[in-house]
């Protein structure tokens, strides 16, 4: 078992407040991800979490029993800091044991504990070696095998891929993804990296500015991002101004359904990749001139102004000239619609 | 290369027994005068003399010496490696001041230190006790740990200890399973440092003392001042074996971890 609830969680540090009116339910078995820019205060909740800092008000509930007045060390949760933090004095198989042995479980159920937990981990052959003869993505590996071999109710995982190179963090994140199918361990893994959360989460929770904007599948997020800031977040920066008039959203160049009420204000946003460039006139489209071109590879970013503003869109192919004019076309169902809209 | 390594090898060898040479020398010599390179004559005096007549005095010199070193080491650990902590790890106001107060008995010279100290402890009824040359020990070793203990904490991550705890480790297992194996290099040299400086302190010991804690040093000095050479080379031997047996024990320690370094 392994379900995590967070009841109206404040968190302030040095009397400043870092996160706001958290509320948050896991359920068992999830990969839970928080997704939200360095600095916002992800670390912080981990730490709350694990008993590590406490929240100035609100309740922490780990399978339906309030954890608040719980030390660290008594709590069924188990923070993985971002560096794997082995202890230079104990081997491979001694820090995946450490847990155990403050459990004061016996030798011998232990070793076969840990003997399991390094098969899974791929470990393999590794027991017995010191922590400084071991790499990068090892050491991490044994991190995480030292949270997972106390099969707590909740193993919390704060960045453990960033210290990695790409392809070790690829690895690493099957890895994960393994194990947690094979353990059913519920996890709350942070990260300010957008496809790390994508591809290893099952729900997304994007902080911003200290507070929860969103929560939801990756592809939710992605594609029905619940405010302009979120959508920021998600890349998606052309905004188009309108209004909502008997279902129908009226911009400065695009028009389309929408199933809101009516509202004087509204905001329209549509990703990159969804505007469409061509050279002939369209309609719900703009013309503009091409300002600034980036090639990425795969995509190219071409940044286009129009008369008061100004759209970034991916293409496929980087044929463009700077100055060139070119007429953006925005289609009506992939344009995505916010009422009138005030920061929180 | 093997011959590079053991000219250095030996060449470090040489210096530190070079000085030991006489010593040895005197100690077995009956008859040594100038211009001779090697006494005239040798013979087990000096030995026969430690062992048999002055024995039980060096004896419980030794015993003095040792039971002094090992007390202000334990004292100036057990106090020196909080204090070492909070100055390495955490900043605070006046911490400056901390520090300079701390270095202060060590930058002053120790006979003024000792001197000053004196007429308090008569005050206080703690001249002439172990308790009293203990404590002006301390106020030499005492510096040095807290700046040895304090340089390992200000190169320490505390992370490992929240690490600890949210693997369920009690406060008190943090300290005796994470915390001291993670500095015990530290330790190691600053319980060296505290044992020798205490080892060889002779002023302090006659001053606070008042010639009622017969140490090793003061025995030493005691018989240089008769004159009889072979006597006081051989006690000079006596003196130097526990400090080395002291460095051997601890190089284990020092070279298992730490001094090697991770890259």
């Amino acid at each position: 078992m392994g379900r995590l609830e967070l009841q109206n969680l404040n968190i302030s540090y040095d009397n400043r407040p870092i996160i706001r009116d958290l509320s948050l339910d896991i359920n068992d078995g999830e990969i839970v991800s928080l997704l939200g820019p360095s600095g916002v205060g992800k670390t912080t909740i981990l730490k709350a979490i694990a008993g590590l800092l406490p929240p100035a008000s609100g309740r922490i509930i780990i399978d339906g029993h309030p954890v608040d007045h719980l030390p660290a060390e008594k709590r069924d949760a188990v923070l993985i800091f971002q560096k794997p933090l082995l202890f230079p004095f104990l081997n491979v198989g001694q820090n995946i044991g450490f847990g155990l042995k403050m459990a004061k479980i016996k030798r011998l159920a232990a070793s076969k504990q840990i003997d399991k937990i390094i098969e899974i981990t791929g470990l393999t052959g590794l027991k017995n070696r010191k922590i400084h003869q071991l790499s990068g993505g090892q050491q991490q590996r044994v991190a995480l095998a030292r949270g997972l071999v106390l099969e707590p109710s909740i193993l919390l995982l704060d960045e453990p891929l960033s210290n990695l190179d790409a392809k070790l963090r690829q690895q690493m994140r099957e890895l994960i993804s393994n194990v947690q199918t094979r353990t059913g361990t519920t996890m709350l893994f942070v990260t300010h990296d957008q496809s790390e959360a994508f591809a290893i989460s099952n729900r997304i929770c994007v902080l911003l500015d200290g507070s929860l904007r969103q929560t939801g599948t990756p592809t939710q997020l992605f594609y029905q991002p619940a405010d302009p800031d979120v959508a920021r977040f998600f890349g998606c920066v052309n905004f188009i101004d309108g209004q909502i008039d008997k279902g129908m959203f009226q911009g400065d160049f695009a028009r389309c359904t929408t199933s809101l009420s009516d509202s004087p204000k509204a905001i329209a946003v549509i990703r990159p990749e969804d505007i469409i460039l061509s050279s002939d006139k369209r309609e719900n489209g703009t013309v503009g001139t091409v300002t600034q071109i980036q090639f990425e590879g795969s995509t190219t970013r071409v940044t286009i102004e129009t008369d008061n503003k100004t759209f970034t869109a991916l293409s496929l192919r980087p044929d463009f000239v700077v100055k060139q004019s070119v007429w953006l076309y925005f289609p009506p169902e992939r344009l995505h619609i916010f009422p009138h809209y005030q920061k929180p | 290369m093997r011959l590079q390594r053991w000219t250095l090898f030996s060449s470090v060898l040489l210096t530190v027994l070079l000085p030991f040479l006489p010593l040895i020398l005197w100690s077995v010599s009956e008859r040594w005068f100038y211009p001779d390179l090697l006494p005239q004559s040798f013979g087990p005096r000096a030995w026969s003399y430690i062992f048999g007549t002055a024995g039980s005095q060096i004896a419980s010199g030794l015993i003095a010496s040792f039971s002094l070193a090992s007390v202000t080491t334990i004292i100036s650990l057990v106090l020196g490696i909080p204090a070492g902590r909070a100055l390495g790890l955490y900043d605070f106001a006046g911490k400056k001041i901390v520090f300079l107060l701390l270095i202060l008995p060590i930058i002053v010279p120790p006979l003024s230190v000792a001197m000053g100290l004196h007429l308090w402890f008569i005050r206080l009824g703690l001249a002439e006790t172990f308790t009293g040359v203990v404590l002006i020990h301390l106020t030499f070793c005492l510096p040095y740990t807290i700046f040895v203990i304090g340089g390992v904490f200000s190169d320490y991550n505390p992370d490992f200890e929240e690490q600890a705890r949210s693997l369920g480790a009690s406060p008190v297992k943090i300290v005796l399973q994470v915390i001291l194996p993670m500095i015990l290099p530290g330790i190691t040299v600053a319980a060296l440092f505290s044992f020798l400086l205490s080892w060889s302190q002779y002023l302090s010991t006659l001053i606070i003392g008042g010639g009622k804690m017969l140490t090793l040093p003061i025995l030493l000095f005691s018989l240089m001042d008769s004159g009889d050479r072979p006597v006081a080379a051989a006690v000079s031997l006596v003196f130097v074996l526990p400090a080395f047996l002291a460095l051997m024990g601890s190089a284990y320690n020092l070279g298992r971890s730490g001094l090697k370094g991770v890259r």
